[in-house]
Order: structure tokens, then C-alpha cells, then sequence
């Protein structure tokens, strides 16, 4: 093949474009005034105002979601990499008859369509008069997050030298200390990524926020989107300005780790 | 035999520590996930209607699974679920694959390539459907304007009325949204092969295509059929997407199952029957699923290098 071939380069400049152009347009969109957003567009942006973001926070209460899905992404967050780390490096680095069962009982629970335990959780919830709380969407969110987190911690912790342990135990410290001591600190950039990606998708979450809470007091930043109305029109300069203000964490945490983040996405699913 | 037993007896004590260490975490997935799973089960043999409380709760067999056999709004779900997801998965494979091919190719500026990458497939569902309605929306919006512009379209086109066009921007966002992940497992794929190979192939004679036809392509088959299954299960289960961009509309003519399943739960409060909706989407689920670990689960559980 012709190693000065053109075409990587055009293919890879189209993908780059397509994915920006969206994100371009909808941040020129959202500083555009309302009145002239389906006037003839033009993809230079001229007058440019602040009116939809001021909006989003004064008439909106636009902070309510964002305090609710930082609450509930961050919670379900630190209880499944806590609870989810001890779990995983049993699974990656001890021997025990059943363990690769667990893994594929793990495998598959995180394989569940979401729906299909949408009615008796609700039924639960219900019950529990957790309808609209924090609990009623952490609880709920636990069937993917903990699965997930258990899957990307077991390939981070199975990409340490297996030495580690043997020298500590070597020494006279116990499996437990081995782990606190060593195995932890070492695969902490694992631990990191793995409690972004775990909160990404927290954060990212429609359907039980959608189906576990009633009004906006608890909603989470996706469901307080989708459901945006106007009182005439859809109020489509706010809609966008929410969307960007929902985007922006998940972007930038996921800038910040893209290496690691890509190197956990795909250790588990490519395997020669 | 002597020595033996102290190191049975170091695994005994390996394999106590491991449960301890594993039960919190299963504990939590058995009562969240494997019990409720269980309950819909349950719940999908009986008549549970919560508009109408006085019923209670009786058993009637699979009752509510012939009620979904014979509803026609059932099997046009299923028939949009179909129709997604192979759309989808078609087109995100052949991008992603040419994609893969692209970026295998050293070139400068991968950080940004990353980066345009990970951000459309980490932002909300909900966030990108509304990009796309956004541009699809009425007359006026970016995407007629630029179809009219470039001769594709005589007059603007009313996206969101009709069940054929309605498609368009549903299956455009979540090829937008998901090819450069699938181009992206692919490329891990392209970057075990040993270059060495092409070399052998190059030697004896073999041009670009048959390079990528007897080499690349039964290499990267493991690569393709992980981000085929994974990219499928997840089209199936299409939810926010949809809700958001057509609401399943116009009238019902882009409803997926799992819409379907969550209006016959949360709007028509009809637990039985929506819980055998939600059965059959975790069967069908569950088949590919098990197809995926049949092709080679084995070695992706057992975590084998």
C-alpha cells in the first residue's frame, strides 16, 4: 500500500468534523436570541447573547438538577468503587473454586436491559415511600454501576505484575494489608478512571430517573432536559444552553483522562 | 503427601478471604438486580392493575403473554426494535471499521482525533438526541437549510411528521453518537496484528485488498463480533434516544419495544402485562447475550492473556 496515501487523513479530518459540527451548532444556537433561531441560520454566528444561560439559572432553578445528579452519580459513585474494589481484586488476583462463574454472573447482569427491572423496583420503591428521594434513584442505579465497576476494576487490577503481593506476603503481611498497601495505591489511576466512568454513566442515566421521580425537585440533569417545555414553543435557546451546561463535566472529565479511559474500554472487550 | 497440606490449607484460607472480599459486591447485585429480575418474572403471570387496586393481584398464567402476542402495537415495536437495531449496527460496523482503518494509519494530532472520539459517545443519550432534533426540528432548521443548499431537497422537508423520515434523524444520532466507539474498539483490535504478516503478504505478492481480505479481516473478527454483540444489546434496549427525538411518534410508528414496555408500566399503570413486555425484551436479550458468551465468552471470562 501507498504509505503517503491521502485518504487516512481526509477520513479521519470528516470524522472529526462530524462529530464537532453538532456540539459547533449547538453552542452557536445557544448564545443566538430566541426570535432568530429559525430565521434563515447562518453558520457564522453574529449577536451573540448571554440570554438563555441567564435564564437556565434565574427562571429555571437550573441548579436543583445539577445538585440532584451530583448527588445521586456521586453517591452511587463512591459506594460502588469502595464496595466494588474489594470484589474485583478478589475476582483478578485470588484463587477460588466459582470464579469465573462470578465473572460471567457479573458479565451478564451488566448486560440487562434496564427495563426489565424497571416494575418491581418501582413496586419496592413505592412501598418504601422512596418515589422522588435520593435512595430510590441510588438504589436503583447500583444494577448497572456495580456490575461496571466490578468489570473495569478486575482488567485494572489484572495489569499489575503478580509479584506485588507475593513480596508483601513474603514480609508477613496479610492478603488484606497486601491489598490495602500495595495493590491500592498502585492501581489508583485505574481506581480513578474506573470512578469516572462509573459516574459518567450515573450522570448520563434516563430511564429510572425518568420512571423513580415525580416533579423537579428531584430530578436529575437528563430528565429536567428532556422534559423542558415553554409555555407557547419549545424554548430551544435554553433546551441548548442546558445541554451544553450538561455536557461540559462529562467532557471535560473525560478530556482529562481520554488515555486511561480508552485503555479500560477496551482491555475487557478485545482479547486476541 | 506431607507437604501438601499446609499449601491446601493456604488456598482454603485464600478461598475464605476471597468470598468475604466478593460478598458485598454480589450481595448488593443479587438484591438490586437478580431478585427484581425474579420479581418481574412473578409479577408477569398475574393481572396487577394499579388504577384498578380492587382486582388484587390473581394469577393468570401466561395470559399476559398472548395478550402481547396479539397486540399489534406489540409486534410493530418489535418490528421498529428490528429495524433500529440493524440499521444502526450496519452502518456504525462499515464506518467504524473504515474508520478503524483510517486511524491505524500513523498520523499527527491523535489527541484531537481521541477527543472527537470519546465526547459524542460520553455525553448524555438524552444530550444528543436533542442535538439532532434541534437540527431536524421544523422547517427552518440547519439540516434542511443545508439540503436545500446543496440540491438534495427541491423544498424543506417536515422531518417529524412522517414514520419513514422520522427515522432519519433517529438513526443518524446514534450513528453519530456510537461509530467512533466502535472505530475505536477496532482499532485495538488492528493494533495487535503483527505488521509482520502484511510484510509475508506483501512478499508474496498480495495487493491491498487481499491484504485486508486474508489478513486483516479474520484477525479483527474476535474485535468485530465483540463490538457487533455489544453494539446490538445495546440497540435493542433503545430508550432515551427515541423518548426524546420522536417520543416514538408520529403516533406510534417509531415506538420500540422498550417504550412500549415503559408506557404500559409508568402511563397505563398495567403491571402484569407491562412486566411480560419487559420479560420478552430480557429473553431476547438474554439469547444474544448467551450467543456472545457461547462465541467466546470463554475467553473473555476466564480473562486468559
Amino acid at each position: 500500500m501507498n504509505s503517503r496515501s491521502r485518504w487516512p487523513v481526509v477520513v479521519v479530518g470528516l470524522l472529526v468534523g462530524a462529530s464537532a459540527f453538532p456540539f459547533y451548532w449547538a453552542i452557536v444556537s445557544s448564545f443566538t436570541p430566541e426570535a432568530r433561531l429559525f430565521q434563515a441560520p447562518s453558520l457564522v454566528p453574529t449577536n451573540l447573547v448571554l440570554d438563555h444561560y441567564r435564564a437556565l439559572f434565574t427562571e429555571r432553578n437550573f441548579w436543583v438538577p445539577i445538585r440532584n445528579s451530583l448527588v445521586v452519580a456521586g453517591a452511587t459513585t463512591a459506594f460502588c468503587v469502595t464496595i466494588g474494589a474489594l470484589c474485583a481484586y478478589a475476582l483478578a488476583r485470588l484463587q477460588f473454586r466459582g470464579k469465573s462463574m462470578l465473572l460471567g454472573f457479573i458479565l451478564a447482569v451488566s448486560m440487562f436491559p434496564q427495563i426489565s427491572v424497571v416494575p418491581p423496583l418501582y413496586l419496592v420503591l413505592r412501598s418504601l415511600h422512596l418515589i422522588n428521594t435520593y435512595p430510590g434513584l441510588v438504589l436503583p442505579y447500583l444494577t448497572f454501576a456495580m456490575p461496571l465497576t466490578v468489570w473495569l476494576l478486575v482488567g485494572f487490577f489484572r495489569q499489575l505484575p503478580p509479584e506485588l503481593e507475593e513480596a508483601a506476603m513474603v514480609d508477613g503481611a496479610s492478603r488484606l494489608r497486601a491489598f490495602r498497601e500495595i495493590i491500592v495505591p498502585l492501581a489508583l489511576p485505574g481506581l480513578a478512571t474506573t470512578a469516572i466512568l462509573t459516574f459518567v454513566y450515573s450522570w448520563n442515566e434516563f430511564l429510572f430517573a425518568l420512571s423513580f421521580t415525580l416533579g423537579p425537585e428531584r430530578q436529575t440533569v437528563p430528565v429536567a432536559i428532556a422534559l423542558f417545555r415553554g409555555q407557547y414553543q419549545v424554548p430551544w435557546g435554553q433546551i441548548l444552553a442546558a445541554a451544553l451546561v450538561a455536557t461540559a463535566p462529562v467532557a471535560l472529565l473525560v478530556l482529562a483522562f481520554q488515555r486511561r479511559i480508552v485503555q479500560g474500554l477496551t482491555a475487557g472487550a478485545v482479547k486476541g | 503427601m506431607r507437604p501438601a497440606e499446609p499449601a491446601a490449607g493456604l488456598e482454603r484460607e485464600e478461598a475464605r478471604v476471597a468470598w468475604r472480599l466478593v460478598l458485598p459486591a454480589l450481595g448488593t447485585i443479587v438484591l438490586v438486580a437478580l431478585f427484581p429480575l425474579m420479581w418481574t418474572l412473578w409479577e408477569s403471570v398475574h393481572l396487577h392493575d394499579l388504577r384498578m387496586p380492587w382486582l388484587g393481584r390473581p394469577f393468570v398464567g401466561v395470559d399476559n403473554y398472548l395478550e402481547a402476542l396479539r397486540d399489534p402495537r406489540f409486534w410493530s415495536a418489535l418490528a421498529h426494535t428490528l429495524l433500529f437495531t440493524v440499521t444502526s449496527v450496519g452502518l456504525e460496523l462499515g464506518l467504524g471499521l473504515g474508520l478503524a482503518l483510517a486511524m491505524n494509519r500513523g498520523f499527527r494530532g491523535r489527541g484531537v482525533v481521541r477527543a472527537a472520539v470519546l465526547i459524542p459517545w460520553a455525553i448524555p443519550t438524552v444530550v444528543s438526541a436533542l442535538l439532532w432534533r434541534f437540527m431536524f426540528d421544523g422547517q427552518t432548521g440547519i439540516a434542511n437549510a443545508v439540503l436545500v443548499n446543496l440540491g438534495v431537497l427541491r423544498a424543506p422537508h417536515v422531518w417529524f411528521i412522517h414514520a419513514w423520515s422520522a427515522w432519519v434523524p433517529v438513526i443518524l444520532a446514534d450513528v453519530w453518537k456510537t461509530t467512533p466507539f466502535v472505530a475505536l474498539l477496532l482499532l485495538a483490535g488492528l493494533q495487535n496484528i503483527d505488521p509482520s504478516l502484511y510484510e509475508a503478504a506483501r512478499i508474496d505478492g498480495a495487493g491491498a485488498w487481499r491484504q485486508f481480505r486474508y489478513v486483516t479481516l479474520p484477525l479483527l473478527a474476535p474485535a468485530i463480533l465483540v463490538a457487533l454483540i455489544f453494539r446490538t444489546l445495546d440497540a435493542f434496549r433503545v430508550f432515551d434516544l427515541i423518548y426524546v427525538l420522536t417520543g416514538g411518534g408520529p403516533g406510534t410508528s417509531t415506538e420500540p419495544l422498550a417504550l412500549y414496555t415503559f408506557n404500559a408500566l409508568l402511563q397505563n399503570l398495567r403491571f402484569g402485562y407491562g412486566s411480560a413486555l419487559s420479560v420478552i425484551v430480557f429473553g431476547i436479550t438474554f439469547a444474544l447475550a448467551l450467543l456472545y458468551i457461547r462465541l467466546l465468552g470463554a475467553d473473555l471470562v476466564g480473562g486468559k492473556r
